[in-house]
């Protein structure tokens, strides 16, 4: 084989390749959707029907109508927002904080941080439960917002790693016009911190938006209740109504999934700065 | 030019600098107090808590019960435990080289300046975004024995049917399967990132030597890439030690615990149970077989991590 004619098997192989994870992808998406347009009796169809016909819309009005889904969808969006403006904020300040100024134990409060990543949730969750039941919060939504006010490992590592990356020049030119540290934080660095803070708050609000265990622990009354919950609790009562099933996921995808298309430019180098580890 | 200049008056100016450092960290404590309020109260606080719980009974009604040893003793016994680590480290050994090649070999093929990197990038980022509830629903009807569209292509295919999620044999590679079509996405991008960071001058260097593409593959991308790679399995680590959801919305840790993992077993002790003190020590498991594996790999790196 000459060298060209192997470059062009690599090349095919190479195409393959992503088209067999393309549509890996993208099969249980597309069945998916064409499920949720199905009418019930349409589900079980043998030879399986690929394209639903007729299209019916059924499945997405008992949503609404089976669970208090507007609800669920708000308490979720309550949290979720509320949540990441909390993190937003704890963790550019801390992450200012290990990146630029200076003060006793910087570094090893830095690698704190970084290690308390490996302490799994399953090991804190009891004692902050038995924390939030001594504060009143149980069945109470602040119990999923504080938190994320109070910093976090991961959005702290990634804001430290963006502020790195900026010129310390100009920060000092805002020190000789005797700007104090917090003033530099918020008129010379935010402004500039946008991607970052983008990044972290797509993470954030995914992360939040889809999160089920917390809500498992803390909330039991179906009113506060947040929508993957609320949809994992269908699954025993409608088990096979699989077209319901999957007009709920369906709806419960879409704004994330709407934050993830607008910023993914954000998040995608957001993730690659926090890949980039260097002390 | 202050600090070149010689001054007589030292003692005038110590109280000075030492008053710059007491401004210095008050401020270093405004930015940090947030933060420092949460490792204190939701990390550090609750680690020691829960190892002093794992010495107690405590069903968090009455006051915990000191028991000693007794949950450790319970431990060793206990089926359901020694099933939900197996079941652990087996999604674990299994998922993480799995998800990691592929998404080496998916960041290769893209690396190689394949048009619209954009828009497979996104395509592989689609199950991240989605919550983990809505995807464990979606495979569950694409393995459903019935309804899913995956046993009907096997079975055209002549393959035999697996019953999938029902199944105690085929319980974990579902989830295995769901796991690593969900996370796969986010090491791509991390290894595109860490080839993209790769200088184009170490292949010409190559090349000039006579490099083939393996050898040039086994030499500079593969030593360049190690550090983004022990990244990747560090993060892939610790992931696959939480598996939590699938299991929850799918199974329960059914079919006959095929599918139950420490968190899953942890959580249904102490929440479902209410035994606090039990679920502590096994949460502890958890947490040391977390360090001794993420320890492991750290250790390692010295033998193939290849840093500039």
């Amino acid at each position: 084989m000459t060298r060209k004619q192997h470059n062009r098997v690599v090349s095919l192989a190479t195409h393959a390749f992503l088209i067999a994870a393309v549509l890996l992808v993208s099969v249980p998406f597309y069945w998916m959707t064409v499920t949720a347009l199905k009418p019930f009796a349409d589900i079980f169809a043998n030879p399986p029907k690929w394209i639903p016909d007729p299209v019916d819309f059924t499945a997405f009005r008992r949503v609404f109508a089976v669970l208090p889904f507007a609800t669920l969808m708000l308490n979720s969006a309550k949290i979720a927002a509320l949540g990441t403006i909390g993190q937003l904020i704890s963790c550019s300040l801390a992450g200012y904080a290990v990146a630029r100024l200076s003060f006793f134990g910087r570094r090893p409060l830095f690698f704190a941080i970084l290690l308390s990543m490996l302490v799994p949730y399953q090991v804190v969750m009891i004692p902050i439960f038995v924390i939030m039941k001594n504060l009143g919060l149980i069945d109470n939504q602040l119990a999923l917002i504080i938190p994320n006010f109070l910093g976090g490992a991961l959005g702290i590592f990634l804001m430290r790693q963006f502020f790195m990356t900026l010129p310390r020049e100009l920060e000092d030119a805002a020190k000789i016009d005797g700007a104090n540290p917090f003033q530099i934080f918020l008129w010379v660095i935010l402004p500039l911190s946008r991607p970052a803070l983008t990044a972290l708050a797509v993470i954030s609000f995914t992360a939040l938006w889809n999160d089920l265990l917390t809500p498992l622990i803390f909330l039991s009354k179906t009113e506060l209740q947040t929508l993957p919950v609320g949809i994992s609790t269908f699954t025993g009562q409608h088990g096979t109504e699989w077209n319901l099933l999957m007009a709920a996921a369906l709806l419960s995808i879409l704004p994330a999934l709407l934050i993830f298309l607008v910023a993914q430019r954000q998040l995608v180098s957001g993730i690659a700065l926090g890949s980039a580890v260097k002390g | 030019m202050s600090a070149a200049t010689p001054t007589p008056h030292t003692d005038r100016l110590a109280p000075q600098v030492s008053r710059s450092t007491v401004v210095a960290h008050a401020w270093a404590l405004v930015f940090l107090a947030f933060a420092l309020v949460g490792l204190i109260v939701l990390t550090i606080g609750p680690i020691v808590a829960s190892f002093a719980l794992s010495f107690t009974d405590w069903d968090l009604l009455g006051p915990p019960r000191f028991v000693g040893l007794r949950n450790l003793q319970d431990l060793v016994v206990d089926k359901i435990f020694w099933r939900a680590l197996q079941n652990t480290i087996a999604f674990t050994v299994v998922s993480v080289p799995l998800g990691v090649a592929l998404a080496l070999g998916l960041a290769l093929a893209l690396n190689r300046k394949v048009r619209g990197i954009g828009l497979y990038r996104t395509l592989f980022l689609l199950p991240l975004v989605a919550s983990n509830v809505a995807t464990s629903l979606l495979w569950g009807l694409m393995l459903d024995p019935v309804a899913g569209p995956v046993n009907y292509l096997l079975g055209q295919a002549g393959l035999s049917q697996p019953g999938w999620l029902g199944d105690a044999i085929w319980a974990m590679p579902a989830i295995i399967i769901m796991s690593v079509w969900k996370g796969f996405g986010f090491n791509v991008v991390i290894f595109l990132a860490g080839l993209q960071g790769i200088p184009r001058e170490l292949y010409e260097a190559a090349e000039i030597d006579g490099a083939g593409r393996s050898s040039k593959f086994r030499h500079v991308t593969l030593p360049m890439l190690s550090p983004t790679m022990l990244f990747v399995l560090i993060i892939a680590l610790i992931a696959s030690f939480q598996v939590f959801d699938a299991t929850y919305v799918l199974t329960k840790g059914g079919p006959q615990n095929a599918t139950i993992t420490l968190v899953y077993y942890v959580y249904r002790a102490g929440f479902q149970q209410l035994q606090m003190g039990y679920a502590s020590a096994l949460s502890y498991v958890l947490f040391a077989l977390t360090l001794v594996m993420v320890g492991i790999l750290w250790l390692s790196q010295r033998r193939w991590v290849h840093y500039e």
